[in-house]
């Protein structure tokens, strides 16, 4: 099984974390899930868009995997981000780390959801539930910092 | 002759998702190609009113804007990605 997957199918976390928690030596599995929220900036939405750049979007999360995998004693890893309109409450991206121990785990999901908010090639189109204009959301600064705070020693002048 | 893609609004206010263009030998960096695109038309110069949020990849790669296009054969300009 690949350990990315991009698609605009609704994505089954359960099915998904049972197949890494079965893997051998497996003491620890973090997921986590990314959800539609019922609301953006204070006014209830209908639905997000979520629009991507279909090859570079899965190469860039591939790097990242591959990046976590030197950095922790990874057993497993999955990321699935789903595409197109996404409705409150629906998952829009899911990411999966199983170690041997929690600490690896906890870090290696957080690194990859900070990497793929800033890195991978993923944009949301907020559609209000009043009707009004559709709207792109704006990239948040805090997004940036929180994946500057991975950046080893030697990069960190980029 | 090279392939440009264009993502999210600014897709949107170019009307199109890609397109092939040839543009001339003074074109060298990203941030040169943008310069030539926003004189296209209306809709490019709307597109790249603020060049500096733009970002560029190369061959699906992240690049600066100063970065030499060289062989690259698909250019591909969006706004600050927003997923997850």
């Amino acid at each position: 099984m690949s350990e990315v997957h991009i698609s605009e199918r609704t994505i089954d976390t359960t099915a998904e974390a049972a197949a890494l928690s079965g893997l051998a030596n497996a003491g620890a599995l973090v997921t986590f899930s990314g959800i539609c929220r019922r609301d953006e900036d204070g006014s209830p939405i209908a639905a997000l868009f979520l629009e991507h750049y279909p090859g570079m979007a899965e190469a860039e999360i591939e790097r990242h995997v591959e990046e976590a995998k030197t950095r922790w004693p990874l057993l497993g890893v999955r990321v699935v981000h789903r595409t197109g309109r996404i409705t409150p409450g629906e998952t829009i991206v899911f990411v999966a780390a199983a170690s041997s121990h929690r600490e690896a785990a906890f870090a290696a999901a957080e690194f990859l959801m900070d990497y793929l908010k800033t890195r991978a090639p993923f944009w949301k189109k907020v559609e209000r539930a009043d009707g009004s204009a559709d709207h792109w959301v704006e990239a948040h600064d805090k997004d940036d910092a929180a994946a500057a705070r991975w950046r080893k020693p030697k990069d960190a002048a980029e | 002759m090279m392939k440009v893609l264009y993502f999210a609004w600014l897709r949107e206010r170019i009307g199109k998702a890609e397109e092939e263009i040839d543009p001339p030998a003074s074109v060298v960096t990203a941030s040169d190609l943008i310069e030539w695109l926003r004189g296209r038309g209306e809709e490019y110069a709307l597109a790249f009113n603020n060049p500096k949020i733009v970002r560029v990849a190369f061959d699906r790669t992240h690049v600066q804007p100063g970065a030499k296009i060289g062989g690259a054969r698909e250019i591909a300009f969006f706004p600050p990605m927003t997923g997850g």
